[in-house]
């Protein structure tokens, strides 16, 4: 039988409803602390990031770099071969002009998460770009990763700062 | 395959709402009841329960599933929880359907259920735990890079004007005022679309559902008691479902090639060889207007970057030969993540049998589909029904 409205159950209740004391609730905060292994093909990737590179790892069945480097290429579900040093320009693939945090607190001037194609491999990557005018941000935009000086590196994806248009 | 027919013989839900009064055991029983008491049968009848329902940590509350399942009716009896992110609502009928088709069971329960409110500021707290914890989260992203990503993407290989893709707000939106549970039905332009804010170009807000909260279920039966119980069995033709890997980077995201292999089993199992011709009504995903269009090239109901000209042409309105979304989709009913693929098979299910009221559409449909989607831009899951 069709739906009757009368008898359907979910009761919404408003924003200010929930934060006023007419409503009971109760708060919890859990512990929740994590230290990931970084593992071996991701362990390599972050220690040339301190180095000021980018590396990939190649598949030689599939004739493909893959990055971030992995040590088996899903695709053939075969370990991956040799490491290969990457450039660390490349093309934007797509893009964002992100107007708001995760917490949906606004931001005046966006952020501009990309995926990258990175010259020398048959992959992408996520990162940022800044130093662009975000009108003018457009797929196939060739980009270049700016980098933190080396003294600042720790071995990790932020050791790039950015990615900037050429 | 010489697997039993199951059907679907009752459904319920509860309406979709920005924050439930209810907690998450009291909205699930209220849709497992509704279900329940739609084809007269009680729980003692129910041989097993599949619970789908989003991740603990919306709750915070650990084994989810198993804290609702007094609300479920999912307690001394054989139970099973599963969770593929937004592609649970589709899911969980499939994994009711080989419960009863391996000849195991004979009536099967399926109730999906979400109450995301709890988490605080925002689910996206949990969400955002998706990312790569080494090479993305350190950059701090946040869920809606996902989808703008892949909107921008699919955007740019087809060259598909922002306008087009507002059509699919402006239709759904509108058709979600006959449903009885929507919690975003609405009468819009094109233009109040494209005002709307831009959350995180090229989304605008009127062209996301929210976070809402919400539960539904469906009853399954073995044909020799499905027969008993309704003169109106939905029979489930085909099923499908496929993961696709977490490197998206990797992944040429303007074609969810996951929602094809999934859609594809399902045609197979079906014997579907035309599914443009054999597929008379269509409730694909649609938690962003965009997706509604890249699941329909997805499920080959028209050609790759055709989506938004059957769109414009009026093809996919109730009243047109395929329509799309009766319901009002996730973007005017609401989008309770493991609970909005489930609506949307209930959906199927009420035009199927000629219950869906001012929803119902016209071109008389005898086989109907309904898919959802998750994970990293990863799942796809689909189901067939037919009369």
């Amino acid at each position: 039988m069709p739906i009757d409205p009368k008898k359907l159950g979910g009761t919404g209740i408003s924003e200010s409803e929930f934060r006023s004391k007419k409503l009971s609730c109760v708060k919890y905060t859990p512990t929740a602390k994590y230290a990931w292994d970084t593992g071996v093909g991701i362990g390599r990737y972050l220690a040339e990031l301190k180095n000021g590179k980018l590396i990939g790892r190649k598949c030689e069945h599939c004739n493909k770099v893959l990055v971030p480097p992995r040590m088996f290429c899903e695709w053939c579900f075969k370990p991956t071969s040799k490491w290969v040093y990457l450039k660390d320009t490349g093309r934007v693939n797509t893009f964002s002009l992100c107007y708001v945090r995760w917490d949906m607190v606004r931001l005046k001037d966006p952020e501009i998460p990309a995926v990258i194609e990175i010259d020398g491999s048959d992959g992408g990557i996520l990162h940022l770009l800044r130093e662009v005018d975000p009108k003018k941000v457009k797929v196939g935009m060739r980009v270049k990763a700016v980098w933190k000086p080396e003294n600042e590196r720790t071995g990790a994806i932020t050791d790039i700062k950015y990615f900037k248009p050429i | 395959m010489s697997l039993r027919r199951v059907a679907v013989v009752g459904a319920g839900m509860t309406k979709f709402v920005r924050r439930a009064k209810e907690t998450a055991p009291e909205l699930t029983y209220q849709a497992t009841k509704m279900a329940l008491d739609s084809c007269e049968m009680t729980l003692p009848q129910i041989d097993c329960v599949v619970h789908g329902t989003g991740p603990d940590a919306f709750d915070g509350v650990h084994m989810k599933a198993e804290y609702l399942s007094a609300g479920s009716g999912g307690f001394r009896k054989p139970f099973m929880r599963n969770y593929v992110g937004g592609g649970t609502g589709v899911f969980a009928p499939i994994q009711g359907w080989y419960h009863i088709a391996s000849g195991m069971f004979d009536t099967c329960l399926v109730v999906c259920e979400e109450k995301m409110s709890s988490c605080q500021p925002h689910p996206q707290a949990a969400f955002i735990t998706i990312f790569d914890h080494t090479t993305e989260r350190p950059l701090g992203p946040n869920l809606l890079w996902i989808f703008a990503i892949e909107m921008e993407r699919y955007m740019s290989v087809h060259k598909i004007p922002l306008e087009e893709i507002a059509l699919v707000s402006v239709k759904n939106k509108k058709n979600a005022l006959d449903h009885p549970s929507a919690l975003l039905g609405a009468d819009l332009t094109v233009e109040d679309i494209m005002n709307s804010e831009v959350l995180a170009w090229p989304v605008h807000r009127l062209m996301v559902s929210p976070v809402t909260d919400g539960a539904v279920a469906v009853v399954l039966a073995a044909e020799h008691i499905a027969k008993r119980i309704t003169d109106k069995p939905v029979w489930i033709e085909g099923v499908g479902w496929s993961l696709d890997t977490s490197y998206w980077t990797s992944r040429d995201l303007y074609y969810p090639k996951y929602v094809e292999s999934a859609a594809k089993m399902a045609y197979r199992m079906a014997g579907i060889s035309d599914p443009r011709k054999e597929i008379h009504v269509v409730e694909p995903y649609d938690p962003f207007a965009y997706k509604e269009l890249h699941h329909l090239e997805g499920l080959l109901l028209c050609e790759k970057g055709q989506a938004p000209k059957i769109t414009a042409k009026g093809i996919t309105q109730r009243n047109g030969s395929m329509p799309v979304c009766p319901s009002g989709g996730l973007l005017g009913v609401g989008n309770p993540i493991a609970a909005a693929g489930l609506m949307k098979v209930c959906e199927i299910f009420w035009q199927l049998r000629g219950e869906a009221g001012k929803r119902q559409v016209s071109n008389e449909p005898r086989r109907g589909l309904a898919q959802a989607w998750g994970d990293l831009m990863q799942v796809g899951t689909v189901i067939i029904l037919g009369r």
